[in-house]
């Protein structure tokens, strides 16, 4: 039986190399703008414009239109193509909205077509910051209770708990660090859709999780006397073929969502896939082991109790 | 056991072809309608799949009440608010738009709205409708200009001036454009309540050919010349044309709002934005699906083939349900629909690994299919109640601030995930039982097909 659990520290050791750097990105981006990511309108108030036109208009050029209407603070780019521009300003009332079209129409010399627009008040995006931190946390507990709950027959269902929450919080450390790269590198904002696919990575990371631990669960039952990291490891090789063929499935539909599906949700999509590969890849990599490490009082888990050594070497490889 | 078998699976066979039937983009019978979904009787959208604002193009505004700090606006202040922003955009001929208040707040969807900016602007007027004694009207003022009135003063008042308020448009009873016989032209109808009727005739009644002025925020709409005493009903004559007839009539009629609002949030989405992104969210759907059909039938074969026939299953049902129930479909629903078809294929492959194994283990092929389900359902059961906690979670999270995106997500992911224990699980069992039974033999020998 191969034995996946043995390195179990290389595996720390690899999860730890990725999510350091992308705390150093999320420390960095608090550093330069004062928040862990390019934050959108949903949470900072403002406008967002979404305009096509007819020719190209270089987004340098609707930046001084801008200023030439009395607003400094726009802030334009390319998206698509170089004939569609988003601007994003203060919220700009229905008024203002029709005095500038008609200025722009001017200006530039065509109508452009507005394809989108979505103006945020200032005081609803600090109520938005809070439900969605609400939201998060509530999701954590709720998760953990239910685990505590479904695994209450075996021993210590806290592990359980607590090693599935460590691997989801793993999984939101990934996605939150890969949005905060593509915030750097393509501008990238927090949205209501980030918080939703930071929560669905949750669902699924757990959804991992729990069946790798049902059939901990099934086997302790079956193979008693089975020295735990052996039981433990027997389960995740069990369940890799299912973990495979599932998260190949899941790419797929992603993919092609993200290839051919609607550009709005292209941000929501990548990072929920992300966030699912590393949920894959923490339910086998780090909740198991973590079970094991904490069942052997290693490391930190040396603190919760007295040191108590398990080496039982592959007793039936 | 047998024949019982045999009758579900035919029931289910019979479901998937009516939920497939409903799926259809066509126009269903109303006797079906009146069977299938009788809470949408007599609507004339029953049974479509309905689309929302990012797929179709529209407008959706979040309005909060805008009082000084300090004081708040109760919820029934709310609801009535709502009501009367109901009647508003009803005015305005929007097909199925929708008025809803969340906690704080009334969120107004308009699908399809041609001029979003217009349809603001009459949602948000506060709306205090007044009869303002003009006395002879020496200034001259009419329809657009701004005057002071006793109850408080006009941002761009034309004078500083300060004109007396007889009555306001909370004593209206009711309002009515007409046209007169003999010029054809538009004329207002109202009619007054009891106290209405005794202020307004004891003024028009010492009144007569003074100007009055009906004042909607402080701008005039309208400055007639009182002929007549007036007590309980009257009639209001200009040389307005019908439209304006009409709106000076949705105005005195649905004017006063018990709180001003504020716009707090604005999502406008172009028409051909919406067309783009339902064009490309049916492709990549399609796309997604196939290739996991292909995936399954590769993989696992003969399993494999029934649960792509559970997965067609699955797909009539959701797009079923989300007519039935019915479900406004977003871009990030799609999304999570999608999403959920992988659950579906989770779980049978959860099934599968599972029967796999008890194969390899020397099994005989009913005991391994009988296994592999039961064996696997703690699983798909524990794992699925994971997603809908999450689910439901979200679905609190969007409806608090009205955030429909993530609302439209958190439904079809919460649907998919319970019909996807339908269809993945019971269904695809009874498919396998029939299989079993009928063919047991003639299969003994063809465990590749079971992918072993």
């Amino acid at each position: 039986m191969y034995d996946i659990i043995q390195h179990r520290r290389w595996y720390y050791i690899f999860s730890t190399l990725v999510i350091i750097p992308g705390l150093a990105i999320m420390i960095y981006s608090m550093v330069t703008i004062g928040t862990p990511f390019r934050l959108a309108i949903d949470f900072t108030g403002g406008s967002l414009w979404e305009l096509r036109f007819e020719r190209p208009i270089p987004p340098g050029d609707m930046v001084s239109f801008f200023q030439s209407q009395g607003i400094n603070d726009a802030n334009v780019h390319t998206i698509g193509d170089e004939y569609t521009l988003v601007i994003r300003t203060k919220p700009l009332s229905p008024e203002e909205k029709q005095t500038l079209l008609q200025a722009m129409e001017a200006h530039f010399g065509q109508k452009p077509e507005e394809l989108q627009f979505r103006a945020v008040g200032p005081t609803v995006g600090k109520e938005v910051t809070r439900t969605a931190f609400i939201a998060v946390v509530l999701a954590s507990f709720v998760i953990l209770g239910f685990i505590i709950w479904a695994f209450r027959q075996v021993d210590h269902p806290f592990r359980y708990g607590v090693s599935a929450i460590i691997a989801m919080i793993h999984d939101i450390l990934v996605a939150s660090a890969f949005f905060s790269l593509m915030g750097f590198l393509s501008g990238w904002e927090v949205d209501a859709l980030f918080l939703t696919a930071l929560l669905t990575v949750i669902g699924f990371s757990v959804q991992d999780t729990i069946v790798v631990f049902d059939r901990i669960r099934e086997n302790s039952r079956r193979r008693k006397g089975e020295p735990f990291e052996v039981l433990a490891n027997r389960s995740l090789l069990e369940t890799m073929q299912r973990s495979i063929a599932t998260q190949i499935n899941a790419m797929f539909v992603m993919i092609a969502l993200l290839l051919f599906g609607g550009v709005t949700i292209r941000q929501f999509i990548a990072t929920m896939f992300v966030g699912m590969l590393s949920g894959t890849y923490s339910s086998i990599f780090i909740a198991t082991p973590l079970l094991v490490s904490w069942n052997n009082r290693e490391g930190i888990f040396g603190w919760f109790g007295g040191k108590k050594k398990v080496r039982a070497k592959n007793a039936s490889a | 056991m047998q024949s019982r078998n045999n009758l579900i699976l035919v029931l289910i066979l019979l479901l998937i072809l009516l939920a497939g039937y409903i799926a259809l983009p066509i126009d269903h019978p109303d006797w079906f309608i009146r069977i299938v979904a009788p809470h949408q009787k007599g609507d004339p959208n029953a049974l479509t799949l309905r689309l929302g604002l990012d797929l179709q193009g529209g407008t959706q505004i979040q309005l909060m009440p805008d009082l000084p700090a300090g004081q708040t606006a109760t919820a029934d202040d709310l609801e009535r608010a709502r009501a009367i922003i109901e009647r508003r955009v009803n005015g305005l001929g929007v097909s199925e738009s929708l008025v809803q208040t969340g906690k704080d707040r009334i969120i107004v969807a308009l699908p399809g709205v041609k001029d979003p900016d217009a349809a603001i602007e009459t949602l948000r007027s506060t709306g205090q409708l007044e009869f303002v004694d003009l006395g002879s009207n020496p200034e001259g003022l009419g329809a657009g200009d701004q005057i002071n009135t006793t109850l408080g003063e006009a941002p761009n008042p034309v004078s500083d001036k300060t004109y007396e308020t007889i009555m306001t448009g909370d004593k209206l009873k009711n309002v009515d454009v007409r046209r007169n016989a003999n010029t054809q032209k538009p004329y207002i109808a109202f009619e007054l309540t009891k106290e209405g009727s005794r202020i307004f005739g004891d003024y028009s009644g010492s009144h007569i050919g003074q100007f009055l002025a009906i004042v909607m925020d402080k701008t005039i709409l309208s400055a007639p010349v009182i002929k007549a005493k007036i007590t309980d009903a009257g009639i209001i004559e200009g040389d307005f044309t019908l439209e304006e007839a009409q709106n000076l009539a949705i105005q005195m009629k649905y004017g006063a709002l018990p709180v001003p609002l504020k716009v707090v949030d604005v999502r406008t989405v172009g028409p051909s934005l919406g067309e783009d992104s339902v064009r490309r969210s049916l492709l990549a759907g399609t796309i997604g699906v196939i290739v996991v059909l292909l995936f399954m039938f590769a993989y696992y074969r003969l399993p494999g083939l029934l649960a792509d026939l559970a997965l067609i299953g699955f797909v009539a049902f959701n797009m079923a349900l989300y007519k039935i129930i019915p479900v406004v479909l977003t871009l990030p629903g799609i999304a999570g629909f999608l999403l959920t078809t992988g659950t579906a294929v989770d779980a049978n492959i959860l099934i599968f690994e599972r029967m796999r194994e008890e194969l390899r283990a020397g099994r005989s092929l009913p005991s391994a299919v009988e296994a592999g389900f039961s064996r696997a359902w703690t699983s798909i059961l524990d794992s699925n109640l994971s997603t809908i906690l999450t689910g439901l979670i979200l679905l609190y999270f969007g409806s608090n601030f009205g955030a429909s995106v993530v609302q439209g997500f958190a439904i079809t992911l919460i649907i998919g995930v319970l019909v996807s224990m339908f269809t993945a699980v019971f269904a695809t069992r009874t498919f396998m039982r029939f299989l079993i039974q009928h063919f047991a033999e003639p299969l003994k020998d063809k465990l590749s097909w079971f992918s072993i």
